[in-house]
């Protein structure tokens, strides 16, 4: 029997974005969290190292400073109006996540603490500032915690264990969406005047990520069918010190705390391509580096990873060479005990998986899929925008991953992530309930889930004799060899051509479990369809824009083409078939030039 | 090398009740437990039920039973297992009420969290520049431990006292009182001590530290335990490490 719910905003999705928003929107809006995972289990929690804002508890620093290193680090794709706003909000944000009860590590004086982090800078002298607000090397569990604890005290209806499955749209405006309670395989309706998607991203369109099984993308998806374009899909960031074939991701924080790459023969390769920063360029750059080192037989033992080593000798070695010091002037120099009080979890993690100790070890590491700068159109308000001239859609948000605002552009700097869902999760949620003030609800369509029953029998009903696993398998290592940190023409072709085989081979997909309680298979398959969508589009996008910027590397087009292709990239699918369109720039202060790090 | 995966199977629609299903894989040593788990599901058995998700140990979704003791299955590699005849045991978490094979009802676990006010409180005004609360170093440190938790189960399942009565609030709950209790800016340590008072609170555990042991995040849940049952003695909240 499908229920039908009334709110005036329903958020999909239990992360920091999802959290966030609920929690400001439900100040004037009768609000509920449909997330197809318990909250606390949502993949903020993976979240490592830091959450950026110009505090200047450490030393000088300016918002100022922060917004030009995230255009700079976007390889100026970023709108500098959003990411302005983004830099100057993050301030506050930190702010209100301490009052929450957050627990940031702490100066002597018991201020919040902050480390350097890639890309950050002072940018006067160009030398990494600490900017990076952090609790150890679990920001994103504190966060992921922080919030769902406030949701707790403030009594926010959840509806856990829901996935979504469709969005109603009626006369251009947002009516609602429709659930499947997972527990009892029953249709939900979510009536409502506001939805804001706020569901994650989709690296797992990727053979190493660091996502969660859980990130795949399903908002995005939604919107895509439902006529909505997607933005700049061809930027996803790979971070450089992902686990050594399990993709685990190393924070960057064991780089700002003097952590360096070393090759096969032994050299820190960084100060080769960034002689400012070296290790703390931003990730394209590092991630680009460490490629080619390793295609020029500069990998460990000539194999396809590298070592990242942040032994307290190494550290203090090349501590040394650079005349890094601390907040005191005093000579930068740590211990094994430091070490380990700063980054517990990736000891833990490397001697879980690995069986290394990095107090003692070089951690072996490859870069791994790692964050969507492109995703769902949207203002700074959240609001999704439909086309070349930013129209919005009435009573439809998207806030965190799942967005692009974009603040991210080309390249995503280290700890904007975090900023990025605080700072627009808030703000989709204050003005989804604005908007809902005023809205009235739109009149749901006659039979509600009939999209939702389509999807699902679509699938049930297929007697084919493939397997989801497999073409899922398949993907992932196309994408991960032909999409990945550097990309040519011919490549492209081959993934786009490899993709369409296994969206036809995925209309057969036999599903087995026929049951309605907890159906995980019918789950995870439907999650595969969003992912070929998402990784056709990602293809697409990437073989279109013949140029290199940030994350988008193309081995055919090196340079940045400025003259052409300083535009977004929107992208529709009519028909079954992706078509494409362009958006300028928002360029307010910061004209771009050369990147060097 | 190949071993077997012996896995607790029930499923709600058909069973009446549970059995055992054995699947013989292919496994390298240094293989998750959950990409066994994956690899039967997508090419063996698709029906095969349970919950995952960070497959790194930091989101608590697949905590279970693994070779009789509670694990997550992420966070388990085929080598750091014995294994007997070949066969590893897969069951799912003790004393919550199974949906589907290894998935189980996590709501009575949460009801609990929920009811030792598992935030912070604090109605003072906040400070004049508007800018954070002061806390040093040592006072963070207090609480540091039990701020890891990530609500997986594997302590409250693992409790005998728990199994016997499930009013019992169970030690993820009395971590997370811990984690506000302790915390320099909380102002509502009084409460919660109270609510842990009563008689399904922490005097139901009797320091059998099956909790310590299974704790994935390394929480030292049962000494947490023990220092909240020392300020409720006490009356008295320590900000700082005592010792």
């Amino acid at each position: 029997m499908t229920q039908t719910h009334q709110f005036d905003v329903v958020i999909v999705g239990g992360g920091g974005a999802g959290l966030m928003a609920a929690l400001y929107a439900s100040r004037g809006a009768k609000t509920a969290v449909v997330s197809k995972l318990y909250p606390m289990r949502s993949h903020t929690g993976a979240a490592q190292g830091g959450i950026g804002a110009a505090l200047g508890n450490i030393e000088e620093d300016h918002a100022e400073w922060h917004t030009f290193d995230t255009v700079k680090g976007s390889d100026y794709l970023g709108d500098q109006d959003a990411i302005e706003f983004m830099c100057n909000e993050a301030v506050q944000s930190i702010y209100d996540l301490e009052h929450m009860g957050f627990p940031f590590s702490r100066t002597p004086d018991g201020r919040i603490d902050q480390r350097p982090f890639g890309g950050h800078t002072n940018n006067v002298t160009g030398k990494p500032v600490r900017r990076a607000c952090y609790a150890a090397d679990r920001t994103g569990h504190m966060i992921l915690q922080t919030l769902y604890q406030q949701c707790i005290k403030n009594e926010t209806k959840f509806f856990d264990e829901f996935q979504v499955l469709d969005l109603l749209l009626v006369n251009g405006a947002t009516a609602g969406v429709v659930a499947l309670e997972i527990a009892t395989g029953e249709l939900h309706v979510f009536h409502a005047k506001a939805v804001i998607l706020a569901t994650g991203g989709f690296g797992r369109i990727w053979e190493i990520t660091s996502n969660a099984y859980a990130f795949t993308g399903d908002g995005v998806a939604l919107c895509l069918r439902h006529g909505i374009p997607l933005e700049d899909m061809e930027f996803f960031q790979f971070h450089p010190t992902g686990v050594y074939r399990l993709g685990i991701l190393i924070t960057e924080a064991v780089r700002g705390e003097g952590g360096v790459l070393i090759n096969g023969k032994g050299e820190r390769f960084m100060e080769r391509y960034a002689p400012h920063v070296k290790d703390l360029a931003s990730r394209d750059v590092v991630s680009r580096a460490m490629y080619l080192e390793m295609k020029e037989g500069r990998g460990i033992n000539g194999k396809n990873f590298l070592y990242l080593d942040v032994r307290p000798e190494t550290v203090n070695k090349y501590a040394e060479i650079d005349g890094r010091t601390r907040p005191d002037g005093s000579p930068y120099r740590v211990t094994g005990d430091e070490i380990l009080s700063k980054v517990p979890d990736i000891v833990d993690f490397c001697k879980t998986y690995l069986g290394v100790d990095p107090v003692k070890q070089p951690m072996p590491v490859q870069p791994t899929a790692h964050y969507a700068m492109g995703g769902i159109p949207t203002d700074k308000y959240g609001r999704v925008v439909i086309d070349e001239n930013n129209t919005v859609l009435p009573g439809l948000y998207a806030a965190g991953e799942c967005a692009c605002v974009s603040v991210h552009g080309a390249n995503r700097l280290g700890t904007n992530s975090l900023v990025d869902l605080i700072v627009f999760g808030k703000h989709a949620g204050i003005d989804a309930a604005n908007y809902a003030r005023e809205a009235a609800f739109q009149t749901l369509p006659a039979d509600p889930t009939e999209g939702a029953r389509d999807q699902i029998d679509r699938l049930l009903n297929n007697n084919g004799d493939e397997k989801a696993a497999q073409i899922g398998h398949e993907m992932k290592t196309e994408m991960f060899d032909k999409v990945g940190v550097f990309r040519t023409g011919e490549g492209l072709e081959d993934a786009v051509d490899k993709i369409k085989e296994l969206k036809e081979r995925y209309k057969r997909v036999r599903i087995t479990d026929r049951g309605k309680i907890y159906n995980t298979e019918l789950l995870t398959t439907w999650e595969l369809g969003n992912l070929l969508d998402l990784a056709e589009v990602t293809a697409i996008s990437a073989l279109n824009r013949t140029e290199s910027r940030g994350a988008h590397a193309r081995e055919d087009f090196p340079k940045r083409d400025d003259v052409n292709w300083l535009r977004h990239t929107l992208a529709w699918m009519e028909d079954g078939k992706i078509r494409l369109g362009y958006k300028p720039v928002v360029i307010t202060k910061y004209q771009p030039k050369e990147r060097v790090y | 090398m190949q071993i077997k995966m012996r896995v607790f199977r029930f499923n709600p629609e058909v069973d009446q009740k549970p059995h055992y299903d054995t699947f013989t894989v292919d496994a390298a040593p240094e293989d998750r437990i959950l990409d066994l788990l994956e690899h039967i599901k997508g090419y063996m058995d698709g029906t095969l039920t349970f919950r995952r998700s960070c497959a790194h140990g930091v989101c608590g979704s697949d905590a279970m039973r693994i070779n009789g003791r509670n694990h997550l299955a992420c966070k388990v590699l085929v080598h750091d297992l014995k294994l007997n005849d070949g066969t590893v045991t897969v069951e799912p978490l003790l004393a919550f009420r199974v949906i589907k094979d290894l998935v189980v009802d996590l709501e009575p676990f949460l009801k609990h969290y929920r009811n030792i006010m598992p935030y912070l409180v604090n109605d003072d005004p906040l400070p004049a520049d508007g800018k954070e609360r002061l806390q040093s170093p040592e006072e963070r440190e207090r609480f540091d431990d039990t701020t890891k938790c990530i609500l997986c189960a594997a302590c409250t399942s693992s409790c005998p006292s728990y199994w016997s009565n499930n009013e019992y609030v169970g030690p993820a709950a009395i971590v997370n009182a811990h984690r506000f209790i302790f915390d320099s800016r909380d102002r509502a340590g009084e409460q919660r001590l109270r609510i842990l008072n009563e008689f399904n609170g922490v005097w139901r555990c009797r320091t059998v530290f099956n909790c310590t042991e299974t704790c994935p995040r390394g929480i030292q849940v049962t000494k947490a335990i023990a220092e909240v049952k020392n300020a409720i003695i006490s009356g008295k909240i320590d900000y700082v490490k005592s010792d």
